[in-house]
């Protein structure tokens, strides 16, 4: 595959994959880490062919079609209850979900 | 006379108990479902029943079997998005399309296997299960949208419910010789759908006729206010349309779908496809979709980016999941997350990461979303000369089961004839074609004009009702 570059893209894709992992916050064994290493650079290689076309003029999509924002009244309504909305939390105390504690003594 | 397959005649308790007898047979084998609740439907067959009787009928869904795929809510049943990480998580709430089915009287049957999160075209990353295609029990049934698939083609639901981000209806639909439609983006509101990739997903009808999936459309399409991208518009009669006679079309055959790279049997039907056409007086048009070769890696950057930030809400804390070693919030989200992904969705959030990662994003995401442009003025431009395009579904048969795990690349390339559809957000069918001489089924493709499933809906009805494909049913 004929990776064509030209100034927006880096020469060759360096995926410091801790560096990912970390954004992602997905803890991956060393073996996990050496397979997506190498599929993902396949992958991107792959992507390199999008440097073959001149986007210099053309407005992105970031939606097939137009999508503007959408408002409305904020009027009080019905909503879920509250047991209903931490039903599915893995540990809850009293209506509440349960975390580690994040400030240390 | 009901255009419809669906059985209305006989009473819906009777209907539900010889469809859950003919799980019990079946799903050791198929493992279409990763959920069944047969007391639940049979409380809902009963109150289709009782309503019916009474003459208080909810018009011509009322006491149809749809399955659901496991990534639609529906109150008070399981939700897992065949992901481990989501294994006990129950539905609080339905979802748009359940609320509106209920209110037509369906029954809301069974959660079905998909891949997980509906990342991938076999079903193979589903954290519970393979299921198995009913044409060929070695092969996969196609996803994401799989399980969905070969449960209608088994005669395990009267139809159902699936979802379609770069063709996870309609390729699993091709795979397994049933009708698949993908609406137009925003006619189906996507309330209480799971997200993988917003702007590109859409819930869609899975039937065994083009009347059965325009029937579920109907019940289903039309503005919601809880989905901001929902349309607001008058929903069209698609049921009265199809009763009409049928007039001819014309059909643009898009050049680069026709290649070498097409599988000549499935070539061959797809030819055959348009010289009936032809024969019905539809004016047949070579089109030109010049940038369908950037489809796959602008969908594989913009889908995994989008999902990298939907699937950041499962972090170990609101559901179910959480991992038993984690000490710190960190390692909440961390080890929750490294143990409750299986490894595509891992590589899907990676990838997405990496891409709207500081230094890459103009390289790859904003990139994307310019030829996402390019890709969509292609399709508005050959509509100004045709009225739907006419294509395969995939370039090849259904695979068999583990040929192509290992090789995410390969697989991601089986979608080409597909996700360009979802970056232009518009309508797509397919439907049975014709047959390998393997006796497997074969799909073909029709796409319409944004938000013109009506014109769509007809011109497969011409071909549907000319064929028996239909007809057809694997040997179980």
């Amino acid at each position: 595959m004929d990776a064509i570059s030209l100034a927006t893209m880096p020469e060759k894709p360096v995926i410091d994959i801790d560096h990912v992992a970390n954004l992602a916050r997905i803890e991956l064994t060393e073996d996990e880490k050496r397979v997506y290493l190498a599929q993902l650079g396949k992958v991107l290689d792959y992507f390199a062919r999008l440097d073959e076309l001149d986007v210099s003029n053309v407005e992105p999509s970031a939606h097939a079609a137009p999508v503007y924002n959408v408002w409305r009244e904020d009027v009080p309504a019905p909503t879920m209850n509250p047991a209903d909305v931490v039903m599915n939390a893995p540990i809850k105390r009293n209506g509440q979900v349960v975390m580690p504690r994040v400030v240390s003594e | 006379m009901s255009l419809t397959t669906f059985d209305t005649a006989t009473s819906a308790v009777e209907k539900m108990r010889a469809i859950i007898a003919r799980c019990d047979e079946l799903e050791p084998r198929i493992g279409a479902f990763i959920h069944r609740n047969a007391e639940d439907a049979l409380a809902q067959a009963a109150a289709s029943d009782e309503r019916r009787a009474a003459g208080k009928s909810l018009g011509p869904l009322d006491g149809v079997i749809v399955g659901v795929k496991d990534l639609i809510s529906v109150k008070g049943h399981p939700l897992s998005c065949a992901s481990r990480i989501l294994e006990n998580y129950v539905s609080p709430y339905d979802a748009h399309v359940a609320e509106k089915l209920k209110a037509a009287g369906a029954i809301l049957w069974g959660r079905l296997n998909m891949d997980e999160f509906a990342m991938g075209s076999s079903c193979e990353t589903s954290y519970f299960q393979k299921t198995h295609n009913p044409w060929d029990l070695e092969r996969t049934p196609g996803g994401s949208s799989g399980g969905s698939a070969a449960a209608v083609a088994a005669g395990m639901c009267e139809i159902a419910l699936g979802s379609d981000t770069g063709g996870s209806i309609r390729q699993p639909a091709a795979y397994c010789g049933i009708v698949g439609l993908k609406p137009t983006y925003g006619l189906v509101s996507r309330y209480g759908l799971a997200a993988f990739a917003s702007s590109l997903d859409q819930i869609g009808p899975m039937g065994r006729t083009v009347a059965d999936c325009a029937a579920l459309l109907q019940a289903m399409a039309g503005h919601d206010e809880r989905d901001s991208t929902s349309l607001k518009l008058t929903v069209p009669d698609y049921m009265s349309a199809l009763a009409e006679p049928e007039k001819p079309v014309r059909i643009g055959l898009p050049k680069e779908y026709y290649t070498d790279g097409v599988d000549p049997e499935i070539r061959a039907a797809v030819d055959a496809a348009v010289e009936f056409y032809k024969s019905r007086g539809c004016e047949i048009k070579e089109v030109s979709l010049p940038h369908t070769d950037y489809a796959i890696p602008v969908y594989y950057i913009i889908a995994p980016a989008e999902a990298s930030s939907n699937l950041s809400r499962y972090d170990g804390v609101r559901y179910t999941r959480r991992s038993p070693d984690a000490k710190t919030t960190y390692e909440v989200y961390c080890k929750s997350r490294g143990e409750g992904f299986g490894s595509e969705v891992k590589r899907r959030i990676l990838l997405g990461s990496y891409a709207l990662s500081s230094g890459y994003y103009d390289a790859y995401y904003l990139r994307a979303q310019k030829v996402r442009t390019l890709i969509r003025n292609d399709f508005l431009k050959a509509f100004e000369d045709v009225d739907v395009l006419l294509t395969p579904t995939t370039p090849h048969h259904p695979f068999r089961i583990g040929e192509k795990v290992d090789d995410p690349l390969s697989m991601y390339l089986e979608d080409i004839f597909t996700i360009s559809v979802n970056l232009a957000g518009l309508p797509g069918l397919s439907m049975p074609c014709g047959f390998s001489s393997g006796g497997l089924p074969i799909g073909m493709q029709l796409i319409g004009k944004p938000l013109d499933e009506t014109t769509l809906l007809k011109t497969a009805k011409t071909f549907e009702q000319a064929h028996n494909f239909k007809d057809a049913h694997p040997s179980l």
